[in-house]
Order: structure tokens, then C-alpha cells, then sequence
């Protein structure tokens, strides 16, 4: 790619190859079936359902007017496999291999939808076939995930006409470094891995420093315990992660990037490592990126498996190779970071942002959101809630929207518990907050916090005593030894935790916990230690009662803890 | 020198092992993806690999070790021809992790982190694999994903791995 012109060429003549996914029929191809390859979709077999439709179309002879691609999680995950079928964009659910022949045979060569596998709205009578009417999509507003459901992540060109390096093409020809690095400022995006900082105001440290070379690092070691969506970015749309980290380099003029991803991905890594690889043989990674003498490379460090290496001076000692253990700032990366050179570093979600900005402006950008918090959010749902899976909304959007009207509820008519943000750095928040507008500020005065956008919701089944238990097991198991608050603080507070789950509580039991806890808090080197009492602290708030049945009544009402009546 | 175990001979192995240092010999920084390449080929790291990397590197074996140890991928002992990784991230944990653990050491009689006496399984405990929707889920061997997991069907599931 030598030239602005030269990307849009491909981008048009792309575009029109893909104008029967925006629901323009073709004169030469049928249909195009955009197959969910999310890892849900995977394990329920959807390569099963490819197979067996490229079978049905040969044996009906319209193999070459369809294609089908794998694209990444479309979000939906326990209704998996799920597929779109294009122009129509109807939308299929938990498709099984013996379902190809209907597919094909009614639906692409004779346009009758096939009723039995549309989705149906719980309680309504009539299915929704349309994938844009359906409300779990239909109330969601999608900029990170803006390509999952319809480009084909192993094909560069898809990405590119759908807009993809037009960014870049325009912070590299069209504005100065600094314009852009204002222009990130401006918009108001903040961090997406927890700590929520202005991602503009750190490019600009970074920019300023003195040292060189510089470095550009992306976060993919997302390890929240139930927290998947960097990893459906990486998988769905890797590009976009690519093009956001090469516009950080133009504007604090670093040549070489670094992409951290836990060795738990395997096909995060497989996806990515491929469309970095045809990147470089369109040119718009490596030398002279479209003629402007900008040169940007990155490379893939894999994980080994150790949760501290989220935190962000753990990943810089990581990628050089060593114990991933974290150390007091300042220094700041910015200043000092990998190869003690400055560093900017940011998670998949946040540079998924970067390219949408550059292209549509700050003013958009901040139109979206609540005053402190700009853009979008997206969230991994789980647990006790009838839709699992991703889904991207605006800040601001309501705890009691994101689990009702777009989760779809609890199940089997239970009732609403708690729900759980932040993982083991967040807490639980109660039925009474569901009305809380979210964002990082609210969700911090709750107690709980953003963290990477895990949302576990749980349901009267659940027992907050050990959910607390559950989490900070967790942090002791993956305290990297290095500070006495977290390696021996968190162990203590565990250890009253056993003490009270297994009817062996006392009196002042709870008063100790929150005393170390604050204690840790405040003393911890790392955000590791300095929030892993958070879970405990939140569901003491909120749900005191229960540690005080179990305390004084040696009682568990939702029945988990193995208590001795 | 340890005599390698998988009866491959163990000069071959070195010799492939010394092909995976040389991409980054002289690299300190490169420590952790050769170690992972050389579990990859090896299945564990034990003393002569790890003294074999270090001097390839041009580190110490103290930091080589430290590096093994405070990293989960990383083992020092052999493990079973098939990893089972129960995952035990909050919303499999909500949903049953427990009862899968239970149902594994039943059926195979090992608790998490040990292998069968036929060396034919290890059972592993990890921290989420981003299948929430799937909960409560297991990988095998780093690549199957099981799903929606109840008891019941753990027998089914190990059958197919030899």
C-alpha cells in the first residue's frame, strides 16, 4: 500500500463485493451466511454446521453463489451456533449440522425463512427474523465491536471496506502528531482495562519524554475471571487493534509495538499474529507506511499464565522476559517503560476505540457516554442471566437495562441477586443500585468498580460469603509474593473467610475484615493488591446479614457453604 | 543429564531443543518463548532443558528457574498425554465448577493438579478461558472446549482421549 489512493481502490471494489451484507441483493451470488466462530460457537460445534452446509450447497449446485465465513463472537453465546444469512440478515439460532439442507434448500434457493430456528423474544408468540429488530442487538451501540458480525476477520480487505486504515491514513497525511494526540485527549477516551485514565493525556506524557526509541504495547492478557471480550475483539476484528496502535506510534513517534496476549487464547493468537502478517503485505505495517516514511512493526509476547501480568508494570517486566512481578511508580511507563524507554500502553479495547476517533472526529466520539466517561462499554455477561455472551452500550446505560432488556433476565423465575463487576478487583452490587447509570465513577462509588467489563449476575442460589471467599481465593493464589500487605493480608482475610464458611466464625470477625482490608487498600504496591479487598468489602456492605447468619446462626441461605447444622 | 522419557532419544531432542534456543540465543529477552516452545516439544521443563536454555540465552540458571516457577504454564514434572483445564473463572464457579472437580475425581480418582497413574490425564485447575457463556466449561488439551458441563456426561468426554 503506497498510497492513500491505492487503500481506496481496494476499499470500493471490496465494498461492492460487500454491498449484499448491508441487504443489497447480487446478481451473481445468493447469499452470504455470516457464521458465528466465537469460541461459544466453536464448542457447540459450528464447524459442523459449515461443513455440512458447503455439502448441501454442492449437492445443489450453488456452491460457487454462497460463501460462508467464520466471523467472530457475534455476542449471543448460549444460543450458539448462531449464524446471519445475508441480504435478508436474518438471524439463526442453535443450529445444528442436520439444519444445513434447510438453510440452504428453503431458505437461499426458494427465500422462505426457516421459522423453527428464528429467535423468539421470551414470551412472544411471533419470531423475529431480522437481526437488527432483535433487542439484544437492537439496544446495543456498537464502535468496538462495530465489524464482529459481518467482515471476515482473516481478510484484511474486509476490514478495509468497512473504512479500516482510513484513520491512520488520515493521522499519517492529513494531521501533525500532536493534532492527533489532542484529538484522543478530546474525545474523552479513557482506559479500558479498569483504572479508566485519559488515553490522550498519556500518549502526550509519552510524546513529551525524552527518551528513544519508544514503544507501543497493547494489553491482551485479559485475566478477570469472567471477562471475554478483548478476546473476541482479537478474534473478531484483530485489525482494528493493529491500525489503533500505529496511529499511537505516528503521534508519540514509535516504531515498534508489542502485543501481550495470555498464552489461554489460542486462537486470539492465531488470528492475530495471521492479520499482522497481512498487514505487512499491504504495507501498512513495516517500512514507509503509505509513502509518508512512517515506519510501525509490532510483535506477539505471549502469556505464561500469571494474573498479576495484567497490571501494567508486571506486562512491561513480562515482555522482557522476566518473573512478571510489579514495581512502585513513578516512574510511569510513559516515562520509563519497556526497556526502560517510554512507553505507551493501553488494553484491546481501548485501541479498538482509537481508529472509529480518528475517523469521526472527537466531537462524535464525546457525544456518546456520560459527562466523565465518553464512548461505549463493552461487557461479557454471565452467569445466572438467560442471555450470556457480549454486548457493547453507551456509558450511562443502566445495570437494570443491561441484565433486564438486553440479558433477557434471570432464569427459571428466580430472583435477582447481585451482580458482580471488576472481577476480583470489583464488588457486588445490590438489587437497590440496579438503577445506577453506569460508568467509572458510579461504579466506584458503589464500591465495585469498571475493572475490564466482567459482569457475573447472580441469583438467590448464590452465597455472597463465598462468592467473597471465591474471589479473594483467587488474589492469594495469584499475589505475586512481592509486598507483605498483599501476600500476607490477603491470606489472613482468606483464612477468616474459611473460618466463618465453615461455622467457625466469631464475633468481631467482620470488624477485623474491614480493617485489613482498608489497611491493604491503602499499603498494596500494585492495583492487584490495592483492590483485592473489594469483593469482600462490597458484599459486607450490602449484604451484611449474610455474614452475620453465618457468624452467629452458622446458617447459609442460599445453601453453599458446607456448614454442619 | 536426564535421559529423556519418550524414548525418542535424547540426542534428537537436544537437538531440537537447541534449534528452538537459537532463535533467540544471546536473547535474554526471549526467555519465556522458548520456554513455552520447549515444553511444547518436551512436555515439561526439567534441569538439563532449563540449564541448556540458560546457557544458550546467556543467563543465569537461578534466573531461568525463577522464571519456571512463578509462571502457571511452566511445570517441572511430567505431566499426562491429556491436559484436562477445569475452569474455575467466576461464572463456572457460579455454575458448577465444584461439582466437575468432584465428578473428574471420581471417575479418574486424582485430585487438581495431579496426573493418573497411567499417565494418561493431569487435571489442572485455571482462571478463566473467556467461555462464560459456556459455564461451567473444561478445555482438554488446550484446543476442546466442553460446555454447559454436568456430571453425568464426564465419562462421555473421556473416552475420547486415549
Amino acid at each position: 500500500m503506497k498510497s492513500l489512493e491505492e487503500l481506496a481502490k481496494v476499499r470500493e471494489s471490496r465494498r461492492e463485493a460487500l454491498k449484499i451484507r448491508e441487504g443489497v441483493p447480487s446478481a451473481t451470488e445468493k447469499a452470504h451466511v455470516m457464521m458465528c466462530g466465537g469460541a461459544g460457537c466453536i464448542s457447540t460445534k459450528c464447524q459442523d454446521v459449515v461443513d455440512a452446509m458447503k455439502a448441501s450447497l454442492e449437492k445443489n449446485g450453488i456452491a460457487d453463489q454462497v460463501q460462508i465465513i467464520l466471523t467472530g463472537c457475534m455476542g449471543p453465546c448460549d444460543m450458539g451456533p448462531v449464524a446471519i444469512v445475508y441480504p435478508q440478515g436474518t438471524f439463526y439460532r442453535r443450529l445444528k449440522a442436520k439444519d444445513a439442507d434447510a438453510i440452504v434448500e428453503e431458505h437461499i434457493m426458494q427465500g422462505n425463512l426457516v421459522q423453527r430456528l428464528l429467535y423468539r423474544t421470551p414470551g412472544a408468540k411471533e419470531p423475529t427474523p431480522k437481526v437488527d429488530d432483535i433487542d439484544l442487538f437492537a439496544k446495543q451501540q456498537k464502535i468496538v465491536l462495530r465489524n464482529n458480525f459481518n467482515i471476515d476477520p482473516t481478510n484484511i480487505e474486509d476490514y478495509i471496506a468497512n473504512n479500516g486504515y482510513a484513520a491512520l491514513g488520515k493521522a499519517l497525511t492529513e494531521m501533525t502528531p500532536a493534532e492527533v494526540i489532542e484529538e484522543v485527549k478530546k474525545s474523552g477516551l479513557r482506559g479500558r482495562g479498569g483504572a479508566g485514565f485519559n488515553s490522550g493525556m498519556k500518549w502526550g506524557f509519552a510524546a513529551a519524554s525524552k527518551g528513544t526509541p519508544k514503544y507501543v504495547v497493547c494489553n491482551g492478557d485479559e485475566g478477570d475471571p469472567g471477562a471475554f471480550m478483548d478476546r473476541s475483539v482479537l478474534e473478531g476484528d484483530p485489525h482494528s487493534v493493529i491500525e489503533g496502535m500505529a496511529i499511537c506510534g505516528r503521534a508519540i513517534g514509535a516504531e515498534q509495538g508489542y502485543v501481550y496476549v495470555r498464552a489461554e487464547y489460542p486462537l486470539a493468537i492465531e488470528r492475530l499474529s495471521y492479520a499482522i502478517d497481512k498487514a505487512r503485505e499491504y504495507g501498512l505495517l513495516g517500512k514507509n507506511i503509505f509513502g509518508t516514511g512512517f515506519n510501525f512493526d509490532i510483535e506477539i509476547r505471549i502469556g505464561a499464565g500469571a494474573f498479576v501480568c495484567g497490571e501494567e508494570t508486571a506486562l512491561l517486566t513480562s515482555i522482557m522476559g522476566k518473573r512478571g512481578e510489579p514495581r512502585p511508580r513513578p516512574p510511569f511507563p510513559a516515562n520509563e517503560g519497556v526497556w526502560a524507554k517510554p512507553t505507551v500502553l493501553n488494553n484491546v479495547e481501548t485501541w479498538a476505540n482509537v481508529a472509529e476517533i480518528i475517523r469521526r472526529g472527537a466531537d462524535w466520539y464525546s457525544s456518546i457516554g456520560t459527562q466523565g466517561s465518553k464512548g461505549t462499554k463493552v461487557f461479557a455477561l454471565a452467569g445466572r442471566i438467560n442471555n450470556t455472551g457480549i454486548v457493547e452500550v453507551p456509558m450511562g446505560t443502566t445495570l437494570r437495562e443491561i441484565v433486564f432488556d438486553i440479558g433477557g433476565g434471570i432464569p427459571r423465575k428466580k430472583e435477582f441477586k447481585a451482580v458482580q463487576t471488576g472481577g476480583p478487583s470489583g464488588g457486588c452490587i445490590p438489587a437497590s443500585q440496579l438503577d445506577t447509570p453506569i460508568d467509572f465513577e458510579s461504579l466506584t462509588a458503589l464500591g465495585a468498580m469498571m475493572g475490564s467489563g466482567g459482569m457475573i449476575v447472580m441469583d438467590d442460589t448464590t452465597c455472597m460469603v463465598d462468592i467473597a471467599k471465591f474471589f479473594l481465593d483467587f488474589t492469594v493464589d495469584e499475589s505475586c509474593g512481592k509486598c507483605s500487605p498483599c501476600r500476607i493480608g490477603t491470606k489472613r482475610m482468606l483464612e477468616i473467610l474459611e473460618r466463618i464458611t465453615t461455622a467457625k466464625g466469631k464475633e468481631g470477625d467482620i470488624e477485623l475484615l474491614q480493617e485489613l482490608g482498608e489497611t491493604i487498600k491503602k499499603t498494596a504496591l500494585c492495583g492487584l493488591g490495592q483492590t483485592a479487598p473489594n469483593p469482600v468489602l462490597s458484599t459486607i456492605k450490602y449484604f451484611r446479614d449474610e455474614y452475620e447468619a453465618h457468624i452467629k446462626e452458622h446458617k447459609c441461605a442460599a445453601k453453599v457453604c458446607e456448614i454442619e447444622e | 543429564m536426564v535421559a529423556c522419557s519418550c524414548g525418542c532419544g535424547e540426542d534428537e531432542l537436544t537437538k531440537q531443543l537447541e534449534k528452538v534456543i537459537d532463535e533467540y540465543r544471546g536473547q535474554p529477552s526471549g526467555l519465556i518463548q522458548v520456554l513455552t516452545k520447549a515444553q511444547n516439544l518436551i512436555g515439561y521443563l526439567p534441569l538439563w532443558v532449563q540449564t541448556r536454555i540458560a546457557k544458550g540465552l546467556g543467563i543465569s540458571l537461578q534466573e531461568v528457574y525463577g522464571v519456571v516457577t512463578f509462571y502457571a504454564f511452566f511445570s517441572l514434572i511430567p505431566r499426562g498425554r491429556h491436559k484436562l483445564s477445569v475452569c474455575a473463572g467466576t461464572a463456572c464457579y457460579v455454575k458448577g465448577t465444584k461439582k466437575v472437580l468432584k465428578a473428574l475425581r471420581d471417575v479418574l480418582g486424582v485430585k487438581e493438579g495431579q496426573t493418573t497413574p497411567d499417565s494418561r490425564f493431569t487435571v489442572e485447575v485455571v482462571r478463566c478461558i473467556g467461555a462464560c457463556g459456556l459455564a461451567p466449561a473444561m478445555i482438554v488439551d488446550g484446543k476442546d472446549v466442553h460446555g454447559r458441563l454436568e456430571p453425568e456426561q464426564i465419562p462421555e468426554i473421556l473416552e475420547q482421549y486415549a
